[in-house]
């Protein structure tokens, strides 16, 4: 294969290490002209963007123009680590950021991937990675550190799927079996090429299993805009990594935290979320036990057969006793693998592979959500999302849209070429999934996302769009991670206020506001979602995973105060910015920093069209029961909400007159918390960052004013 | 119980109250009438008639 390569360009570079998290220096490969290019960084953008995901919206904004389409050459795939990123000492350190503009929405996605290609890419010297243009053939572009060269090659004959690419490239440019662990492909497969939910796999190598395993920037279509370009795969070839080749400038400082926290992992992980172990599919039961867990899309919270698919069993299909850091250094340790599944159907049928996964994401999603409760077929469908590159958390919320709609007789046999969406069909789940990677049937349909299936199923008259906009889990345009928010009004905005769409990274609140009911009033709410989402922000802009900070706590936190921040870890991850960076930072300098490039990417949408209430409003299915049997698995809990609350006698009304008048109630809730939110976060009442916020900040660029001022701010 | 009426029975225990509520999350913390209630000592901690009792849970959310 590799004989097949022709190289298309080849650079010279002379490679560094960064110097306190920065080389101060990022790469920008232009795919239409062949051209690579050094760019510096400036501290003003260190200053107000930091890194990572601040470098990612940065040079996008500078890359795209308002109308620039995800598949416009214009259009950029930006890869950056962000100055902490690649320490050894702490876990969950080695984190990548990725940013384009996403097929799915029409505004930025921000994905946070492991594996080692940021660190890597760190360390061969580039704080950043932009990737425009699209090029007239596959090629794989490569930077090999250790050799000082940047490499455009065309390379025709690898296939695209990630598990076999990642193998490949990782031994082709590898410089020996001691040399496999410093290189990481970045790839996505068939399934980006015929869909809008494709997702990037970043490889690391495990060393135990001898194989290339896999993390994913899963969500948004980024696979799709990368096939898009003609991009087979990235190839890094980084130094050998060391304890130090960040050159942070106090090194003590984040050993002592690191020494800290990765025995408080070593002495309590077993006793608390049994990452170790299970992986995040240890919340599998306990969500099913809250009423949380999203069952047949989204209508119920919890299932009988949860258990088939619970923590005890991914447990034993998990292979235990391998270090399973996707970084690192990383004690969390939580990669597991399920290694020697037979894979049972489709173009690797009978092959013995690694599963990487399933996450808790996974399971939610692409089992219990489309009412399927077999863990062999949960591996399948895993591992085929991984390797055809497929959003699993898009895919299983569009496959439980899809089995809805042929539950309510809006799709049937004729309308999905004979596949049989019935809940609980597996086997059928797979074939779409298939379809998808051919690029053929009602797999093409299904792979443009939940946004587009309404709107072509309404086109071709299948089914009541009314019905389908209530029922159809996705908010400005990306389908929702697998969490029930209907009894939650600070997750229902925790999910559709957040600058992407409802991925559950900025605001997890469930349980402060559902079960400790901390969050009584619309204020204490609005500054929870305030708080949570920059803080979770932060660690996107340093190359963070934010497990390490609460999925594990130190022994006393039940002391602290405000314990649900787990105060420890805030003061360890301050300890660590500024151990490696030498600026001091504070915990008001984390919501400080992560404040200005929130309402950047806030504003960024709003330079695309978008940005504004109207683009905040969620489904309904998301704030409430939609339908008679919804509010009929609820009814008590309805029912007594109606009287207490609304202030209404249920007694006599029909089922449809409680749910409409449940849904006003809501629904005014939600406008309520709209209001609250934007107040708190400095935004105006369509939610447009006011002249004053942008000014504070200092990110009043004149753009960004002309933007404000236009829109009411 | 975190402002709920609960139904007290004598000998109540803080894993009474964890087992009605199905409250199966590890990262919790459990006052009674404001004294906080060590992990380890759930199995004996006893609940009295009318106790004011809160169990937080800690953000989770993979």
């Amino acid at each position: 294969m590799r004989a097949a390569h022709k190289v298309l360009l080849e650079v010279p570079f002379t490679p560094s290490e960064p110097s306190r998290g920065y080389n101060m220096r990022t790469l920008h490969v232009d795919l239409t002209n062949l051209k690579v290019t050094e760019k510096k960084v400036t501290q003003e953008m260190v200053d107000t963007f930091v890194g990572g995901r601040g470098f990612g919206l940065w040079y996008l904004w500078n890359a795209t123009t308002p109308t620039t389409r995800w598949n416009d050459p214009e259009n950029e795939i930006v890869i950056s680590p962000g100055p902490i990123a690649g320490i050894t000492q702490y876990p969950g350190t080695g984190k990548s950021l990725v940013v384009s503009i996403s097929p799915l929405t029409d505004i930025p996605i921000d994905c946070n991937v492991g594996g080692y290609y940021g660190p890597l890419l760190k360390f061969c010297g580039f704080d950043a990675l932009e990737l425009q243009g699209k090029a007239d053939r596959e090629v794989i572009v490569l930077v090999d550190g250790p050799r000082g060269v940047i490499r455009i090659e065309e390379a025709p004959l690898e296939p695209a799927d990630s598990h076999i690419c990642s193998e490949i490239f990782t031994h082709m440019y590898a410089d020996g079996p001691q040399d496999l662990k410093n290189v990481s492909v970045v790839s996505a497969g068939k399934g980006s090429d015929h869909s809008l939910i494709g997702c990037l796999n970043f490889s690391w190598y495990d060393a135990k299993r001898k194989a290339a395993r896999l993390k994913q920037a899963g969500r948004g279509g980024v696979g799709t805009v990368f096939r898009d370009k003609k991009l087979k795969a990235l190839v890094v070839r980084g130094p050998v990594i060391k304890a130090d080749l960040n050159h942070v400038a106090d090194r003590a400082r984040i050993q002592k935290v690191g020494s800290v926290i990765n025995k408080e992992i070593h002495d309590l992980d077993s006793q608390q979320c049994n990452m170790r172990r299970q992986g995040t599919a240890h919340l599998v039961e306990v969500m099913d036990a809250y009423d949380l867990l999203p069952v047949k899309n989204f209508q119920y919270g919890n299932h009988p057969d949860t258990k088939n698919i619970a923590s005890w069993v991914w447990d034993k299909r998990f292979t235990q006793g391998i270090p399973d850091g996707c970084w690192y250094g990383c004690t969390m340790s939580c990669s597991k693998g399920a290694d020697g599944h037979v894979v049972k159907t489709g173009p690797y049928k009978g092959d013995v592979v690694t599963v990487d996964g399933p996450e808790y994401e996974n399971a939610a999603g692409l089992a219990a959500n489309c009412g399927i409760f077999d863990p062999d077929w949960l591996l399948e469908v895993n591992f085929y999302c991984d390797t055809y590159g497929v959003d699993t958390i898009s895919y299983g919320t569009l496959c439980a849209f899809a089995m809805e709609c042929w539950q309510r007789g809006i799709l049937d046999a004729e309308r999905t070429g004979g596949l049989d969406l019935t809940w609980g069909n597996a086997e059928s789940q797979m074939e779409l999934l298939h379809q998808i990677a051919r690029g053929e049937g009602f797999g093409l349909i299904a792979g443009q996302g939940v946004r587009k299936m309404k709107q072509i199923f309404a086109e071709r008259g299948w089914g009541d769009l009314k019905l389908m906009t209530d029922i159809g889990m996705e908010v400005k345009g990306l389908e929702y991670s697998q969490y029930q928010s209907k009894e939650s009004l600070a997750q229902q905005g925790g999910y559709a206020l957040t600058n992407k769409g409802p991925q559950h990274d900025e605001a997890w609140l469930i349980f402060m506001d559902m079960v400790n009911k901390h969050l009584p009033t619309f204020e204490a709410k609005a500054e929870a979602l305030h708080y949570f989402p920059l803080f979770r922000t932060w660690f996107g802009l340093h190359g963070l995973c934010k497990l390490p900070w609460n999925d594990i706590e130190p022994a006393n936190n039940a002391e602290q105060d405000e314990p649900a921040k787990v105060p420890e870890h805030v003061h360890n991850y301050c300890e660590i910015a500024s151990g490696v960076t030498g600026l001091e930072v504070t915990k008001e300098k984390i919501i400080e920093q992560s404040e200005k490039v929130y309402n950047f990417q806030r504003v960024f949408n709003l330079r695309r069209g978008y940005g504004r209430r109207e683009h905040d409003w969620p489904p309904y299915r998301s704030v409430g029961p939609v339908t008679v049997e919804e509010y009929e698995s609820r009814a008590e809990r309805y029912d007594k909400q109606m009287a207490e609350e609304i202030g209404v006698d249920p007694a006599g009304k029909s089922v449809e007159e409680k749910i409409a008048i449940t849904r006003t109630y809501r629904e005014d809730r939600y406008a309520k918390l709209c209001d609250a939110v934007y107040k708190r976060r400095g935004w105006t009442t369509d939610g447009v960052p006011t002249m004053e916020t942008i000014t504070k900040l200092g990110i009043a660029f004149p753009e960004v004013v002309e933007l404000v001022k236009k829109h009411g701010g | 119980m975190n402002g709920d009426p609960l139904d007290w029975f004598e000998g109540m225990t803080v894993r009474d109250v964890l087992k009605a509520k199905n409250y199966v999350f590890k990262l919790i913390i459990v006052t009674v009438n404001g004294t906080l209630i060590p992990r380890g000592s759930y199995d004996e901690a006893p609940v009295p008639a009318g106790a004011d009792v809160k169990v937080v849970h800690l953000i989770s959310g993979g």
